[in-house]
């Protein structure tokens, strides 16, 4: 006769219920200076997807990465970058598309810019995701586009940053925080996808 | 007491996961990348994620086009928008801008969703292709494409596509291909998403 232990181990899932994005990581933010994923970068997966969920900030800031290809020892690869974001405030008398100079990079070093300043009200966060594309080659320059909306001041604003880190190195780690001041609160997950 | 049958149907699968790999394919001096298997009414929605696609050629365009056919024919009738950020490496150029030159309007030619990647061994394009209820026979086929390049050896390219192929039969073949040369490298995934 089967035991419990038996149909346990013996459990094989039908073909095609369980899902290829898998998560691998979440952090939760309280008063944190940064949120770093130093394990789980690898040839695992060939696609990073990121998930913001209410980032909070302490102070007014922007929530800004970068990668590292040393394991965390240090954050600043080269990158080349592009932002834009589309911004509609609560009094309809600004409703605007445009490219945003002063957030994206040129072959730096700086963290990229992933929103506009974020208010500090008690309401106020952003939320949205990053997408991290086949981290660990060792013979392509690594893409990343972003798209997360943000409460900032009265505004709602989506921006939009995309880019590449100038490097054939692997990347094996990610770090966020905040311009200025800790990350007050929210959630970062980090999904693989097969 | 709970017999084994009313174990196993007890398991909520439908919320396992929502995201399934239907197929990955890899280029290799390919002519062209092309699913015409897996695209029907399983899902409501499908994804294409696009990972490092290299052309053998400079100024490579990558377009995508739709069978209604099962991959017999590529010429599905679309009508599309295309805009870009573009940043150049030497900070001379930086500007979010329509492209005229590269949407649609009633049109059977491919769809590119990104231009001009060079051959240097680090270039190429990643992003994704969001594919919605290709097995309609009432609506038309929208699509959005969101890609991110390395554009002619010194610029960072985001360009955001979308339209729809203007057709009430069911698609259910989509091909990827460069307006010149070969796809040298590059992994493309369609995925099934689980509403």
């Amino acid at each position: 006769m089967s035991t419990y232990n038996a149909i346990k181990y013996d459990f094989t899932p039908p073909a095609g219920t369980f899902g290829d994005m898998v998560l691998i990581s979440e952090q939760t933010a309280s008063a944190s200076a940064s949120i770093s994923f130093t394990s789980g970068i690898d040839s695992t997966y060939r696609t990073y997807y990121f998930k913001f969920i209410n980032m909070h900030p302490a102070s007014l800031s922007r929530l800004i990465f970068q990668t590292s290809t040393n394991g965390g020892s240090s954050y600043g690869v080269i990158m080349t970058s592009t932002t834009f974001g589309a911004y509609h405030n609560e009094g309809n008398t600004e409703a605007v598309l445009q490219y945003l100079a002063g957030g994206d990079n040129a072959q730096t070093t700086a963290f990229q810019e992933l929103t506009p300043i974020i208010a500090t009200t008690n309401d106020a966060c952003c939320s949205g995701e990053l997408w991290l594309f086949n981290p660990s080659s060792t013979t392509y320059v690594k893409h990343f586009m972003s798209n997360i909306n943000t409460e900032n001041q009265t505004y709602s604003f989506q921006y939009f940053s995309a880019g590449y880190f100038n490097t054939t190195s692997a990347v094996n780690a990610v770090q966020f925080k905040m311009s200025s001041g800790n990350i007050d609160a929210g959630i970062i997950q980090m999904y693989g996808i097969a | 007491m709970s017999t084994y049958n009313a174990i196993r149907y007890n398991v909520d699968y439908a919320n396992v996961g929502s995201l399934k790999l239907i197929s990955t394919q890899t280029a290799s001096g390919s002519a062209s990348i092309s699913f015409t298997t897996g695209l029907d009414s399983t899902y409501d929605e499908y994804w294409f994620i696009l990972n490092n696609i290299h052309p053998s050629a400079n100024n490579g365009g990558l377009g995508i086009n739709f069978s209604t056919d099962g991959g017999s024919n590529w010429n599905v009738t679309k009508t599309t928008t295309s805009f870009v950020a573009e940043h150049s490496e030497n900070n001379t150029i930086a500007q979010l801008r329509y492209d005229t030159n590269y949407d649609l309007a009633q049109s059977t030619a491919d769809q590119e969703i990104c231009q001009n990647i060079y051959t240097g061994n680090d270039e190429s394009v990643s992003g994704i292709v969001k594919l919605y209820n290709p097995s309609s026979t009432t609506y038309v086929k929208h699509f959005i494409s969101n890609t991110q390049s390395y554009f002619a050896s010194a610029r960072s390219w985001h360009n955001l596509v979308a339209g729809y192929c203007n057709t009430t039969s069911a698609i259910n073949g989509v091909i990827f291909r460069f307006d010149t040369g070969n796809i040298d490298d590059g992994i493309i995934q369609l995925f099934g998403v689980k509403q």
